[in-house]
């Protein structure tokens, strides 16, 4: 792997340009979190053509359904979870503003046209390192759907978030390139 | 006959879902170690080692290893010469259950119907229980807490007999192919041979109890997990489903016996926060 790359959040067009699968960055600044639940909401509102509960221009999600924050600290465990339930919402976020992901696993052919068209880039966290994870995430705040338990949205401050690039914005997805390299 | 209170099974059970949720069995931790030195991705061998560095992390801080702290999956072995008293035992689990999940700060990942309303009950019960009758007077509870995305890369199909061990090894290995990188790998495959519909998915979440430094006893099955395991890593998926030769860290099967119409053959897959503590009353 070469250097580690460094981001903040809001992303430019700059920034996710020059990224390109496999390579390792480090992310810093506010993401949101989102799953299944909150992602039909969000896409309902869109639909609707409805203000979405936070300025999505820009921004990351990250898929993640964090275990409660023990004493002291500002969040429990909090890796990522399966990024492939999302898909069916993921476009339509990203044509309303969103340039960045995170979660685990492959993406559907619909979602990396989208990132295409879009300049927006997904980003693979280590599934089940979520300790590693929760050590970034400085501040966690609910600011939408708390009914949702662990599922509500939450607005992070994180500092060196690690990740991987899983699909740049050129069509290059590192799930069908790292396989083809390893087959045998 | 020997009585044991159901109320005494609740500390047992609440302290088995924390344990199991904050602290990697020795197995899994060598066993990765093992993957790790022949790993050829370099990015597979720096994913190993971040894993490794959070099961160490887990343990150290408290917090479980995944945020996913699973569906409360609990066996529970009764000696046939035990009575239970002192109220429901289906209730004593689940409120063991329920103190580990609260207190433990484990997330809670139960929703009361699974289609339409999906409302979470907020507890993590009600939690899976499985018995056994088994000879003797004691009681031994093993709880194993099973996250959703490993779980949602299992299968289960009823094959011909002419589809041979070759067929069943090409759904297998097939299996895991399908599923990439979504479950968590490196994992552990879970293999039910035999038995009927429901009871060849049983044998193979039962077979994920095994630990990862212990043959399978029988060397006809042990030499099919050994083909197995190996043509499972020589997939290419590797840590993560970025690309390696590490997709899975051991192949487990538990055969029983089956109708002369069936094949039943069940894949549980298991990620690699193979999560799974005992005790005995």
């Amino acid at each position: 792997m070469a250097d580690a790359i460094y981001l903040t959040t809001p992303l430019n067009d700059n920034d996710l340009q020059q990224l390109k699968i496999g390579d390792k960055v480090y992310i810093s600044g506010t993401i949101y979190t989102g799953r299944d639940a909150a992602h039909k909401r969000l896409v309902d509102l869109v639909k609707a053509g409805k203000e979405l509960p936070f300025d999505i221009e820009g921004q990351i999600i990250y898929y993640v359904g964090p275990a409660p924050a023990p004493p002291g600290k500002p969040i429990g465990s909090a890796g990522p979870t399966t990024s492939y339930r999302m898909d069916p919402y993921a476009p339509v976020l990203m044509d309303v503003g969103l340039k960045g992901m995170i979660g685990k696993g492959p993406r559907n052919q619909a979602v990396i046209e989208s990132m295409k068209k879009n300049n927006a880039v997904y980003f693979a966290a280590i599934g089940g390192a979520a300790v590693v994870v929760a050590e970034s995430i400085k501040e966690a705040k609910v600011i939408a759907y708390e009914d949702l338990g662990t599922e509500a949205i939450r607005e992070l401050k994180v500092k060196n978030f690690p990740c991987i690039v899983a699909n740049d914005v050129y069509g290059n997805d590192i799930y069908q390139e790292g396989v083809k390299k390893y087959k045998k | 006959m020997r009585e044991v209170n159901v109320k005494d099974l609740i500390p047992v059970v609440k302290k088995l879902c924390i344990d199991a949720n904050y602290y990697m069995g020795e197995d899994v931790i060598n066993k990765i170690r093992e993957f790790q030195d022949r790993e050829e991705s370099e990015t597979g061998r720096e994913v190993l080692g971040i894993l490794l560095e959070n099961y160490e992390l887990a343990a150290r801080e408290k917090m479980p290893i995944c945020q996913d702290t699973g569906i409360a999956v609990t066996f529970v072995e009764i000696g046939q010469d035990v009575h239970l008293v002192g109220g429901d035992f289906t209730e004593a689990i689940n409120e063991g259950v329920r103190q580990g999940y609260l207190d433990g700060y484990l997330r809670k990942s139960m929703v009361d119907d699974p289609i339409i309303d999906r409302v979470n009950t907020k507890d993590n019960t009600p939690a899976i229980i499985y018995t056994d009758i088994v000879p003797g007077d004691k009681i031994k509870i093993t709880v194993a807490p099973k996250g959703g995305g490993s779980e949602n890369m299992s299968e289960v199909k009823m094959m011909k007999a002419a589809d041979g061990i070759e067929g069943v090894i090409d759904f297998v290995v097939d299996r895991i192919k399908r599923s990439g990188g979504n479950p968590c790998p490196p994992i552990v495959v879970g293999v039910g041979l035999g038995g009927n519909f429901e009871q060849s998915a049983l044998l193979a979440k039962k077979s994920l109890l095994r630990r990862l430094d212990e043959e399978n006893p029988d060397p006809k099955w042990a030499k099919v997990e050994k083909e197995m395991l190996e043509k499972i890593n020589n997939l290419g998926i590797g840590p993560q489903g970025l690309g390696g030769r590490t997709t899975a860290l051991g192949v487990f099967i538990l055969s029983k016996p089956c109708h002369i119409a069936s094949m039943p053959v069940a894949v549980n897959v298991q990620c690699h926060a193979a999560r799974h503590k005992s005790a005995i009353i």
